[in-house]
């Protein structure tokens, strides 16, 4: 009762805070940070369910339409969110450490940004393209199917790697695709080399609404259809079989799980959830180019994988979140404060943070801190922050 | 109908190692045990019989069905389904999650069927999961269902790959010393419930087992093997007089100390 209470409340200030100061991080961290606590707290499941409906459908896009770059965050956030439940899937549960990730979210992105561009004319000749902005819905499916077809490109030829070998085979495929995005300007111009693409088209959006709005709502809707279907393989045949394959390869084959087609099948599951997000990032950001799609993206995505708990759909939502909240607003904030120190001239144990060479550049910590994080993470909580919790079946009694 | 299993001159080299030269083999129903020294090629027989391993020469065939070359998840298929020596469950899976990897060949559903929970979906996974409570309980794990694998003590893992290998329906069960680690007590129950499986359900077991008390007590026939050779075969108490057999465990006289084997 007291927990109930507690959720509504909290979700309740922090939504008014948020009203009150709107530039303030710490406050939307509150916000954020009462979200997590509805979704733990031990409330009855309509409640729950409610509660975090309201925020997320009502709360969060008003709160957007105050401060828009909230709803920018909430946006990326829902696009980590698929990009990690894409990734629990083959690292999570089918237990391939796949470091090439975001090789298929650039599949996606491309598939839509050449034809829903004047690039694809470079191409096909005539003028045809764009193509009209209602074909972007169709393309979320052709992101999706192009990125699957990629991730079975990419299993064929490791299905007999394990560990370490697939790691650096995947590593290498990604970074394949992304030199390749890189490259492909001639001799046929297909992804205009590393000056990338733009303009690239937006859809139709109902009722004048703005783009920001229209792409946070289409982005959760993606992400509830990513966490259904993640549920759904995962409590299937299907998923037992990628965590059969996780914890011993030969005796999953032994029990007669086909190892070729439950690989094939994992890759091309978790490439699709990148697919559809890589089409719905494209039409966002309007430009794409290859440097959106580097290494350190897959990382950054393995990274909300492992940091959520591994194999856990609930841990690779909040994992996304907190690595995306940090990395855009908290790491931020905090450079941005101790810039602001550093210029006022203030005085640290006798010390004027005015003289501070320039290599010691407060937003240079970033980084440090988000690797402080990981590593104090690894070491205190290895299983993760949700980590799996087997689920305990009812049982029908036996007569 | 018999699962008529058979196996014919199978030869296995590893490198220069003649692990299994010409081995024959056959079972039609009931209990049939492989004994022998340690690195004698029991294991790598199984290996064989299962998929794991390709053979260098030989036919195996399950009823009038070619196996060589089918791979392990077909075999299973077919309805032949085995332990390991060393236990590979899945560890962090629970008991009945086990069972269930067991029954993958035995599910006829498709991704779209998964995608969609339709109610043909709903039906079959209630069934699988009432199929897989009754071989646990038949195993003796009813009450262990949602405990973790790796959580289990020695004995009950044993029983879990057991219950998880039937959860393949098999007609023909490979179990390789499935007794190794019981006490006295716990390997007799273990062949008991083997014995009311053949009874019940017709089926046909190869066993490899170390324990002798085990192998003469359950058997129907007994094979040994002895550096990848079978030296002897037949009921149990001719086996046990058998001079070759006494020899590759023993030793003959006047050779010295027996001589001990590694794998």
């Amino acid at each position: 009762m007291t927990h109930a209470v507690l959720a509504v409340g909290l979700i309740g200030v922090s939504a008014w805070a948020v009203a009150v100061f709107p530039r303030s991080v710490l406050v939307f961290l509150l916000f954020q940070g009462s979200l997590l606590f509805a979704y733990v707290a031990r409330i009855p499941s309509w409640l729950r369910v409610t509660l975090l409906g309201l925020a997320l459908l009502v709360l969060m896009p008003t709160i957007g339409f105050f401060n828009g770059y909230y709803l920018e965050v909430a946006t990326q956030v829902g696009i980590f969110v698929a990009l990690a439940l894409g990734l629990n899937i083959v690292v999570g549960l089918a237990g391939l450490l796949d470091l090439g990730y975001v090789a298929f979210f650039a599949v996606g992105a491309y598939s839509w940004a050449i034809p829903g561009s004047p690039q694809a004319n470079l191409i096909f000749g005539g003028n045809a393209f764009p193509l009209s902005a209602w074909w972007f819905y169709a393309f979320l499916f052709v992101g999706l199917m192009v990125a699957a077809g990629a991730g079975i490109l990419l299993g064929l030829p490791v299905l007999r790697l394990h560990g370490d070998y697939l790691a650096i085979v995947t590593l290498g495929f990604g970074e394949v695709i992304r030199v390749l995005a890189n490259n492909l300007d001639k001799p046929i111009n297909l992804t205009n080399g590393p000056k990338g693409i733009t303009p690239i088209g937006r859809p139709p959006v109902p009722f004048g609404m703005p783009y920001s709005e229209a792409f946070y709502f289409l982005v959760l809707l993606i992400v509830a259809v990513v966490i259904l279907v993640n549920r759904r393989l995962e409590n299937s045949h299907i998923g037992r079989a990628w965590e059969a394959i996780r914890e011993d390869e030969l005796a999953a084959q032994a029990m007669g799980v086909p190892l070729v087609r439950s690989k094939l099948l994992a890759f091309a599951c978790g490439a699709s959830f990148a697919g559809v997000m890589g089409v719905v990032f494209s039409a966002k950001q309007i430009f794409i180019n290859p440097e959106s799609f580097t290494f350190l993206e897959s990382i950054g995505v393995l990274a909300m994988v492992i940091l959520g708990g591994m194999g856990s759909i609930p841990g690779a939502v909040l994992g996304a979140t907190v690595v995306t909240v940090l990395n855009l607003q908290v790491l931020k904030g905090l450079s941005l404060w101790l810039n602001e120190l550093k210029n006022a001239g203030v005085t640290v144990l006798g010390y004027n943070l005015a003289d501070l060479p320039t290599q010691l550049e407060p937003a240079k910590y970033e980084r440090m801190i988000f690797g402080v994080i990981l590593i104090l993470m690894m070491i205190f909580r290895p299983q993760g922050i949700f980590p799996v919790r087997r689920r305990a079946r009812e049982l029908a009694k036996q007569v | 109908m018999p699962a008529r299993f058979e196996a014919l001159g199978v030869t296995k080299r590893f490198g220069g190692l003649t692990a299994l030269a010409a081995v024959d083999f056959a079972l039609d129903t009931g209990i049939s045990s492989i004994i022998g020294p340690n690195g004698a090629g029991k294991t790598t027989l199984f290996n064989i019989f299962t998929g794991l391993y390709g053979a260098d020469e030989g036919r195996v065939t399950f009823r009038g069905q070619p196996l060589l070359g089918l791979r392990p998840d077909q075999i299973t298929a077919l309805g032949i389904c085995r332990t390991f020596q060393n236990i590979r469950l899945f560890a962090n899976m629970t008991a009945i999650e086990n069972v269930l990897v067991g029954m993958n060949t035995r599910v006829a559903l498709g991704l779209w069927d998964v995608l969609s929970h339709r109610r043909r979906f709903r039906r079959t996974e209630g069934e699988l999961a009432a199929r897989a409570v009754a071989l646990l309980d038949r195993v003796g794990l009813q009450a262990n269902a949602n405990d973790v694998a790796r959580n289990l003590p020695y004995g009950d893992q044993r029983r879990l790959e057991l219950a998880r290998a039937l959860g393949s329906e098999p007609t023909l069960l490979l179990l390789d010393e499935p007794t190794a680690g019981m006490t006295q007590g716990e390997a007799g129950a273990l062949m008991r419930l083997l014995r009311g499986l053949v009874a019940e359900l017709g089926l046909a077991i190869i066993l490899i087992e170390h324990n002798m008390r085990v192998v003469m007590e359950v058997s129907d026939r007994v094979a040994v093997l002895d550096h990848g050779e079978k030296i002897a075969e037949g009921p149990p108490r001719e086996v046990q007089s058998n001079a070759r057999v006494i020899e590759a465990y023993l030793g003959t006289r006047g050779s010295g100390p027996a001589r001990t084997r590694r794998a």
